[in-house]
């Protein structure tokens, strides 16, 4: 079926193998993929299935181990520079000079890519408007919002008009109006110049836009066609559930892993279920069986529940082990505020990074701070745990004033960094006995907590190998648990499923809801909006204001309209940030 | 290899544009020489000037007087005076003092007789060097100050045999003569090879690299590319360190300064040669920087010659110092300004020199990676 003639990428059979020291990983194992001119393709899977190596196989960064790779009929291995005069490529962190500015930056591209003088201001002023940088061109890369780096980057590839454009998760910490935009622009170029794009995402709604998608898993294509067709594979296994008595967390917790239930998710102020067969299986509920308080309507497939589906066939869920966390103060008032946050502002020099922020969070509630890189979210978190001083305000941590006593508070809270702040030439178990002690654990409760730690977060099959090594989905079980060796009866988590794939995501949010339930209260930064709705409450913070805080279904009735009455967060928070802004 | 002039020159632009805006490669390129000029030329010496010493004189006479007044005249020495031995030392141990000079009782009349020990002096040992100069220096004194004495009486002297000094070259005996021309290597070698191996390095470390190699730009012109403007910073650095030394410490120069920046040419080429082979060998800021240290300005420092003689080291370390580029260059430096162009000294130094600029470039071009491993 592939003409040479319009074929824009080709792997045959390409293999690539990556030598760390103890291991040898297939990153890749006998790919053939070919994409037509003019297609726009996306990469998904989970982290480390080979996205980011088969683009860098395409742009020739590296060579595979076996197979062949064209690029417009180009072999990559003899003439790279054919193929490097006609694509782009963006890679992860967008390859910007952070210490240039957006117009050395862009003028430094257009010498590297040979566009002419007369050419490029014609150009410079197109890619500008189009991006809405066109104010910002004085301003250093390394100023710019994660929004505006990424259209940067975008635009520093889209400068000499390239015929394939390879993309490596284009929006990652990206906000969902940045994104919007990033995908009008591609879609633009597209139906200009024909060009073809072929992008890793870690978002199935993005890959949904595309014309084609393929699934990666453990180097490997598991299916390739396009989003329609993935989704039709599921139709009539798709359904809304909801039930009277249980909020839909307790719901969504006690369908996940049952038999005949692939998957379930809070979708609003439902619980998306995909069932193996195409009826929903009987679900029993609990002690109180009671079949007419659950309603159940079936609803349209989508990417992600194929996606899930197929990589459920490889990966059955081992049903995450029942967390049981005995937390140290556990009093029943479930209205206490663990957590009060009155009129605090930060300033970094003359930047104000959070402004009079106010809320206040009880006990064993998930609450989310939501909103794009830069918003204040990470501040504020460092300033709950005692690690930055406010500049004004008061802030009280489990009734334990931060400005007076921030290491007793610090003691009774589990912190979780954005990167995951592992040794990472320490193995697992030896960060495990590290972390523990440091929190004063000795002898047999040290002993306790840390097989506690190796069953609840599935370690026990990694105890020796080396904590950079592992996968990512492994460092943020590790770093959870790393941070749940005390038994705090407060969690914070700084981005915890940033760059996490959709499975090792669920698995997540199961642990956390467990941790709730036991009475942990629980914060949570995040920039995927649909993970707002398992918070019981949150606040959308942009730029060091709180937009608008509430419960998920409350900040979306906010937005509610009669052309878009049943709004998803996303949209909720592009509504919201526009409102703002007009 | 192909070589586009609109590329490379974007290249250029943007690296110094980094550089101006980074304050550590400035502070480098910069702020570090300027500092270990004023360092080694005012602060470290290797001179004794001022030292203290105690003065134990039991009984005054003209000649004590005379001798004693020998010292108070020279810059070498601050004479503190002590009543008694044990006064002076406790100020000894207190390292209040480096070298006691006593005069007994019968200094005056004792002076001329053979096999008598008229003075007696007490060096503190701890500082070896100091206590080798000072010893040295009282000898002459001593010697220098019988002589006249002997001349006045028309007495002859004892000894046979007067030993006459004549320092040539640095006729002052200054070491600030010495250090400072050596310096200009080392400040090249942090510029050339430390600057140059860690801004490299950043490429790696940002993904910045990653998005270079994508495009149509072949890796002779990414080594270009850094090559010129660091070369331009380390030239930069070398005529600043050859101002200061001339103008401000008065270092002479007897030689050619066209000699000199050929030369300095040379052996900037070896360290930057030297800064892009480490920077392909290591992707980390970290450890870029750890090795650069380690095996080019360490060695820059220790075995070139330019502190510390490479004749007086033992003789496998003598050998070692053939593959530290800095001696090469430290010899060259230290005969130009000092003595002049001595082609016996320059053409050798200056050959080797070239050879090493010839291999680590064809390290460089042959390890310089055309893709992402």
């Amino acid at each position: 079926m592939t003409n040479a003639a319009n074929t824009a990428l080709e792997f045959h059979q390409v293999s690539k193998q990556f030598t760390t020291e103890q291991r040898v990983i297939d990153a890749l194992q006998n790919i053939s993929l070919s994409v037509t001119t003019g297609t726009v393709m996306a990469l998904v899977g989970p982290d480390g299935a080979g996205k980011t190596t088969l683009l860098r196989l395409a742009a020739g960064l590296l060579l595979p181990a076996s197979g062949d790779i064209q690029v417009f009929g180009f072999d990559t291995e003899q003439q790279a520079e054919f193929i490097h005069a006609q694509i782009g490529y963006m890679p992860q962190r967008f390859g910007l000079y952070e210490d240039l500015s957006v117009a050395e930056n862009l003028n430094l591209y257009s010498d590297l890519h040979n566009v002419s003088q007369a050419e490029r201001q014609k150009r410079f002023e197109e890619l500008m408007q189009m991006t809405g940088l066109s104010p910002f061109t004085e301003r250093l890369a390394g100023h710019l919002s994660g929004g505006m780096k990424q259209k940067l980057g975008l635009a520093c590839t889209l400068l000499s008009q390239p015929r394939l454009l390879l993309l490596d998760e284009p929006s990652v910490g990206v906000d969902p109006v940045s994104r919007r935009e990033l995908w009008s622009i591609i879609e633009h170029q597209v139906k200009q110049n024909d060009m073809t794009v072929v992008l890793s995402t870690a978002y199935l709604d993005e890959a949904e836009r595309c014309a084609e998608v393929v699934l990666f898993d453990q180097g490997e294509i598991l299916a390739h066609d396009s989003p329609k067709n993935f989704s039709d594979q599921m139709r009539g296994h798709c359904y809304l559930v909801r039930h009277t008595a249980l909020s839909n967390r307790d719901l969504q917790n006690h369908l996940s892993g049952q038999p005949g239930i692939i998957d379930a998710v809070i979708q609003g102020e439902n619980v998306r279920v995909i069932s193996s067969n195409p009826e929903l299986p009987a679900i029993d509920i609990l002690k109180d069986n009671d079949a007419t308080k659950i309603k159940s309507t079936p609803t349209e497939p989508r990417l992600e529940d194929s996606f899930i589906a197929l990589l459920r066939k490889r990966h059955p869920v081992n049903a995450t082990p029942e967390i049981h966390v005995a937390v140290k103060s556990g009093t029943t008032e479930n209205q206490e505020e663990v957590i009060r946050v009155d009129g605090v502002d930060r300033w970094f020099g003359d930047f104000q990074a959070v402004k009079k922020l106010h809320f206040t969070v009880k006990r064993g509630e998930i609450f989310g701070l939501l909103g794009a890189n830069g918003a204040g979210k990470t501040t504020t978190f460092r300033m709950l745990c005692g690690l930055l001083p406010a500049s004004n305000g008061s802030l009280s941590v489990v009734g334990v004033d931060l400005r007076k006593a921030a290491a007793k508070a610090r003691a009774r809270i589990g912190y979780m960094s954005q990167k995951f702040s592992l040794y990472a030439n320490l193995s697992v178990i030896e960060n495990l006995k590290f972390f523990s002690s440091a929190y004063g654990l000795k002898n047999q409760h040290q002993q306790k907590r840390i097989s506690w730690a190796l069953e609840q977060f599935e370690l026990e099959t990694e105890i020796n190998s080396t904590s950079g090594d592992l996968p990512l989905g492994f460092k943020q079980r590790l770093a959870m648990a790393c941070a749940l060796m005390h038994e705090p009866e407060i969690l914070f988590l700084d981005e915890p499923t940033s760059g996490v794939d959709p499975l090792a995501r669920r698995q997540f949010w199961n642990r956390t809801n467990q941790l709730a339930a036991s009475g942990v209260t629980v914060l949570v930064t995040t920039h995927f909006m649909e993970e707002a709705e398992y918070c019981d409450r949150l606040v959308i913070m942009v730029q060091g204001d709180i937009l608008i805080a509430g419960t998920p279904s409350e900040i979306k009735h906010q937005v509610a309209s009669p052309q878009m009455p049943d709004p998803t967060m996303e949209d909720a928070f592009i509504q919201l940030v526009e409102s703002k802004q007009l | 290899m192909n070589i586009n002039r609109m590329r490379l020159k974007g290249l250029i632009i943007k690296e110094f544009l980094q550089i101006w805006r980074d304050p550590s490669s400035l502070a480098i390129a910069f702020v570090l020489p300027v500092l270990l000029l004023l360092l080694f030329g005012y602060g470290v010496s290797l001179d004794a000037k001022h030292v203290p010493i105690g003065w134990v004189i039991d009984k005054n006479t003209p000649e004590t007087q005379s001798f004693s007044a020998a010292f108070e005249h020279s810059e070498y020495f601050q004479p503190h005076h002590y009543n008694s031995m044990t006064a002076a030392q406790t100020a000894m141990q207190h390292r209040k003092i480096n070298a006691i000079i006593r005069l007994r009782e019968d200094f005056s009349r004792e002076l001329f007789k053979q096999n008598s020990p008229a003075i007696q002096v007490i060096v503190d040992g701890v500082d070896a060097n100091t206590a080798r100069l000072i010893s040295g220096y009282t000898q002459g004194a001593w010697s220098e100050w019988l002589a006249h004495l002997a001349m006045v009486r028309g007495i002859s002297l004892s000894k046979p045999i007067e030993i006459e000094h004549r320092i040539w070259y640095n006729s002052a005996i200054l070491s600030k003569n010495f250090l400072v021309p050596g310096l200009i290597a080392i400040i090249m070698i942090l510029i050339g090879a430390l600057l140059t191996a860690m801004v490299m390095a950043r490429e790696w470390e940002r993904g910045t690299l990653e998005a270079m190699i994508a495009t149509p730009i072949t890796m002779i012109e990414v080594l270009l590319g850094k090559l010129i403007p660091y070369f331009v910073l380390g030239m930069g650095g070398m005529l600043l360190s050859i101002a200061m030394a001339v103008f401000m410490f008065d270092v002479p120069l007897r030689g050619s300064i066209w000699v000199l920046i050929l030369c300095g040419t040379l052996f900037l080429l070896v360290a930057l040669g030297m800064g892009l082979l480490i920077s392909i060998i290591s992707k980390n800021q970290f450890v870029a920087g750890q090795i650069a240290i380690i095996v080019t300005f360490l060695p820059a420092f220790i075995l070139s010659g330019f502190i510390f003689d490479i004749d007086s080291m033992p003789i496998v370390v003598q050998g070692f110092t053939f593959l530290v580029s800095a001696r090469y260059f430290v010899a060259i430096l230290q005969t130009v300004f000092l003595t002049g162009n001595v082609w016996a000294v320059i053409v050798p130094n200056a050959a080797a020199l070239l050879l090493l600029v010839i291999f680590f470039f064809r390290m460089a071009l042959k390890k310089a990676p055309q893709r992402l491993e």
